[in-house]
């Protein structure tokens, strides 16, 4: 035992020194999405070999905050811009000019690559709806089209997502809903959809997972994960909703990296044609940033360049959805994700008397219902409130707070309970009313 | 073994090499857990932004209504599960340790594989048979038109909790009822005891530091767990608010580290408390040998139930097994009973990089278990057999590492062993010997336990029997404590080697490359994708099929080697 644990050391020391053409990178892919780049990379650059460190996005975050006195990483490859944006913001990011032609300014309305250059689009991202078939058709539930259509009652306890605390991509679907729908509105919208959750995973895959193995119906999910479930043979559908927002997944290179030429290697074959037409594998089912390789996409993968759809993607602002990103996890977490059952109950009710409403012409009981959503949509937050510095910055540590995280959220899932409690009792009066 | 065995006769000296060996294990436990877990979660004691010392964030998590549900919650789960564990492990226990009962190994060595369920597979293959539209769900849905929340909310957690950690349980209370001698049994039968009043006021009570032991790790285990309430979405429990705040991308959140210092200072006192329970009382016994208790011959009607009663243990028990032996094999399973079709291709799929994996995963988790089995040694030979001061704090040192959480320890680790280089300026905290530390201080707590039942089982007249007869501290320990204490350590060893192989949260901060990874990492890597699925089950059903072999054989080990003591008696 001891012998081979020094034969391991051993190895280890000598796999640093020996293999100067060693590109590591960390990753938050999954091995079927980084085993084919890295062999066509390797292919195509023959001597340099590709480390890939798996890492969820948090991790790899953390371990580069952690191993930046003596870094041994050159890239970080993953999907959710803010974790860039973290990044670039410590100093963890080193700026360089990719040399491949023909990259589009922006996606969407979405700029490709970080306007300082820190980190590069790779591949476009849309945001969307995935669902099982067998299950939709075995709960006789229709597909849905909008954001809109997942609050009907007929997705009541169906639908899932991934906590946007937890999730970047999540994140960026809640923000592209606040921004296409304003604060109040998208809020409103963000709860009745709510209600009908069954569950709010912690991990971005958790939704596709639960989508694909048939334990939920609905998933608000990035595309890709429906793509490469779909060519994977799953009985699973997906559709971009017409408010929804593409955003491109990024690469950077780490700050004082171990092999900086081979980084910037990488990156330059990434974006290549040739690297590029590795993210159309059944597996990966990215859709690429170099519009030069869609003429070869495989049949149901979008061009998010050419189709109409996506010219009338809202447009997204940056600069706000950074500036309020903690306040708004955390008011969907206090809001939503932990006051799910109570939440789950007030829309339940609500659904049951505006069923009981059709055809009946009951003005009373149509107010108690309306007071009822109106309960639910309210906010202990305004859209000013949730940028201002006395709330802000008791998120980001900031010297203008003027309370506590933990007492923040105290006072906003308190607020959110009396509210979804009295939204029940109100609806079940206008129930009781038409029965 | 050694740092067990200790210098030279004379009185002076002896007591110089128990301090010597006091303070090395203190030593590695401050180097290795103390001060790591330290440099993170000094965090709670800090004020957001500035830094500067304050309490104030444990009254706001007094004062915070879903921290305090999450307190309860927790709780409650962890007391439901020491429940339902013992009603899944005693009869196992029992029947395969007090009765003649074929496959009694085979049994311990399947009862024992709950535990050695890799992360996220065993959860994806409950909930494919178990959950809301899982196998059992669909048929009874199709055939009764009711489903059976079984993975719904806090009774879910229990189930799945239930079903996890029973194994604590069975192996520390057969080891308990092996090392019953059977004169004591037969003593109470002459004075005319018999049937259940026998095992009330003989058996149970000579097996009650193994049960403690086992029920101590199963409510404190359950109580820090994060994997399985995170995947059953199940949020409000302390572990997962720990673990939910101290991963969110760039924030510095204190509360999270708050949760981490409680969930350390409730294990410490779960540990302190089933150790209090066992205060004053002494369960050791001098005899020894003859293999634990007589086993006594089923009749027919006996046999059937006992049978009835193991078969459908196992079955519940290794449900997620047959789950996960499923996807290995399906081509796509959604929404249906049963896979739509069965293929080979995902091990074929793993196959070619498994046996680096195999090999990484031997490698650390066996030195993991060794060096768990030496230390835990050493810290049960000092607490009860020497009055050294502060003997207490080492075991109570190493039992709060089963409350740091495995993210905490990785991160921990990086901050302070990264700046430490070799020569040539590898950062210390790369080289695989860090996570080998990392999982040989995550899972001390089990070893410590096994190790410590054992030892409390042996009656100290013993040694001091072979001191008088001239044997000095070193021989009596090696010629006396160690023999007895066999099936213990390898107790011990086998619980921190099948858990260390599945281990996945520290090693994913500090694995460094493919070719250094165990499987569990192998399989996290699949498991992020669709198309994934498969061949990471695939890796699982290896990762489960390697350490079961090694379970059995160790298991093997243990009678055998039971079995030639009572020979030589």
């Amino acid at each position: 035992m001891k012998k081979s644990l020094l034969a391991l050391t051993v190895a280890t020391l000598l796999s640093t020194t020996a293999m100067a053409q060693q590109v590591t990178v960390v990753t938050s892919f999954s091995k079927d999405v980084t085993d084919p780049i890295k062999a066509a990379f390797e292919a195509s650059n023959p001597g340099m070999t590709l480390e890939v460190q798996n890492k969820s996005t948090s991790s790899g975050v953390v371990y580069l905050e952690e191993t930046r006195s003596n870094n041994q990483t050159d890239l970080f490859w993953a999907s959710a811009p803010d974790a860039f944006v973290t990044l670039k913001d410590q100093g963890l990011l080193y700026p360089f000019r990719p040399n491949v032609e023909g990259i589009p300014e922006t996606v969407g309305s979405y700029h490709v690559n970080d306007q300082d250059g820190y980190f590069f689009g790779f591949a476009a991202s849309g945001y969307g709806m995935m669902w099982n078939t067998r299950y939709l058709d075995a709960n006789g539930i229709e597909a849905p089209a909008e954001w809109d259509d997942l609050t009907e009652a007929q997705y009541h306890d169906h639908v899932v997502i991934a906590a946007p605390s937890r999730s970047g991509t999540t994140h960026l679907t809640v923000e592209t809903i606040l921004q296409g729908e304003g604060w109040d509105g998208g809020w409103k919208l963000l709860k009745l959809i709510g209600g009908n959750f069954q569950q709010v995973t912690d991990r971005s895959f958790g939704v596709p997972d639960a989508v694909n193995s048939g334990q939920a119906g609905v998933g608000i999910v990035i595309d890709f994960f429906g793509f490469s479930a779909r060519a994977s043979g799953f009985p699973v559908d997906f559709a971009y909703p017409s408010v929804t927002t593409v955003v491109p997944a990024n690469i950077g290179v780490v700050t004082n990296p171990p092999n900086l030429a081979g980084a910037e290697a990488f990156v330059n074959f990434l974006l290549s044609e040739e690297g590029q037409l590795v993210l159309f594998d059944p597996a990966i089912q990215r859709l690429p940033i170099n519009p030069a390789v869609y003429d070869r996409a495989p049949e149901g993968l979008p061009n998010p360049f050419e189709d109409a759809q996506f010219a009338s993607m809202m447009t997204f602002d940056g600069n706000l959805s950074s500036q309020r990103s903690a306040v708004v996890d955390a008011l969907f977490d206090q809001t939503i994700t932990f006051q799910l059952e109570n939440l789950r109950a007030a829309i339940g009710a609500i659904q049951a008397a505006e069923a009981a409403a059709i055809g009946m012409d009951n003005a009373e009981a149509q107010a108690l219902i309306d007071e009822a959503i109106g309960l639910v949509a309210a906010l202990p937050v305004d859209a000013t409130a949730a940028i201002s510095p006395d709330i802000v910055d008791a998120f980001e540590g900031g010297e203008q707070a003027s309370a506590r995280q933990s007492q923040l959220e105290q006072e906003w899932a308190t607020f959110a309970q009396t509210n979804y409690a009295q939204a029940k009792e109100k609806a079940e009066a206008a129930l009781a009313l038409l029965s | 073994m050694a740092d067990i065995s200790l210098p030279q006769a004379k009185a002076g000296r002896r007591v110089s090499g128990l301090v010597l060996l006091m303070l090395g294990i203190a030593a590695f436990l401050a180097i290795f857990l103390l001060i790591p877990a330290g440099t993170v979660i000094y965090v709670a004691f800090t004020e957001k932004g500035t830094g500067a010392f304050t309490l104030v964030n444990f009254v706001d998590f007094f004062s915070n209504d879903l921290f305090k549900r999450s307190f309860a919650n927790s709780l409650y789960v962890s007391a439901m599960s020491v429940v339902w564990a013992s009603i899944f492990a005693l009869p196992l226990a029992v029947i395969t340790t007090r009765f003649e009962f074929r496959g009694s190994v085979l049994i311990q060595t399947l009862g024992f594989l709950p535990l050695i369920m890799p992360p996220f597979v065993g959860a994806v293959a409950m909930q494919l048979l178990f959950g809301r539209n899982g196998t059992v769900n669909l048929l009874l849905e199709q055939n009764f038109g009711i489903r059976l929340p079984f993975m719904e909310g806090l009774n879910g957690v229990i189930f799945v909790q239930s079903l996890h950690y029973f194994p604590f349980i069975l192996i520390n209370v057969s080891n308990s009822l092996r090392q019953i001698d059977s004169s004591m049994e037969e003593a109470a039968q002459n004075l005319g005891s018999s049937g259940f009043r026998l095992f009330r006021k003989i058996v149970f009570p000579l097996a009650m530091p193994g049960y403690l032991a086992g029920a101590a790790l199963v409510f404190v285990k359950v109580f820090d767990d994060l994997a399985t309430p995170l995947l059953l979405n199940v949020k409000d429990m302390l572990a997962p608010q720990a673990y939910l705040r101290v991963t969110s991308i760039g924030l510095t959140d204190p509360m999270g580290y708050v949760i981490a210092s409680i969930l350390i200072a409730v294990s410490i006192f779960a540990m302190w408390g089933s150790v209090a329970i066992m205060k004053g009382r002494d369960y050791s016994t001098v005899q020894r040998g003859g293999g634990g208790l007589a086993r006594r011959k089923l009749n027919r009607g006996e046999a059937v139930l006992a049978y009835g009663v193991v078969g459908l243990v196992l079955l519940l028990v290794l449900s997620p097994h047959i789950g996960l032996l499923l996807l290995s094999f399906a081509t796509i399973w959604s929404f249906s009973p049963m896979p739509d079709g069965y293929t080979l291709a995902h091990y074929g799929r793993v196959i070619g990089e498994s046996s680096i994996y195999i090999r990484n995963t031997l490698v650390y988790a066996s030195t993991a278990g060794l060096i768990d089995v030496v230390i835990g040694g050493g810290i049960a030979y000092l607490v009860l057999r020497t009055k050294l001061f502060g003997r207490q704090w080492l075991d109570w040192a190493a039992s709060a590492a089963l409350a740091v959480p495995g993210v905490v320890l990785g991160i921990g680790y990086l901050r302070t062993f990264y700046d430490v280089t070799l020569p040539d300026g590898t950062p210390l905290a790369t080289l695989p010997i860090m996570v080998i530390l990392a999982l040989a201080i995550r899972r001390l707590p089990y070893a410590l336990r096994a190790v410590f039942a054992a030892m409390q089982q042996i009656s100290v007249s013993l040694e001091e029997a072979a001191e008088n007869l001239g044997a000095n501290k070193s021989r009596t320990v090696r010629r006396i404590v160690l023999p007895l204490m066999l099936g213990g350590l390898l107790a011990g060893f086998v619980t921190s080697f099948a858990t260390a192989a599945v281990e996945l949260s520290a090693t994913l901060m500090l694995i460094q490359s493919t070719s250094e990874a165990p499987i569990a990492y192998g399989l996290y890597m699949f498991m992020q994708s669709p198309a994934g699925r498969g061949p990471g089950a695939a890796l699982g059903v290896i990762a489960v099929i390697l350490v079961a072999v090694c379970t059995f054989v160790s298991h093997i080990v243990i009678e055998r080697s039971q079995k030639s003591l009572g020979m030589k008696k």
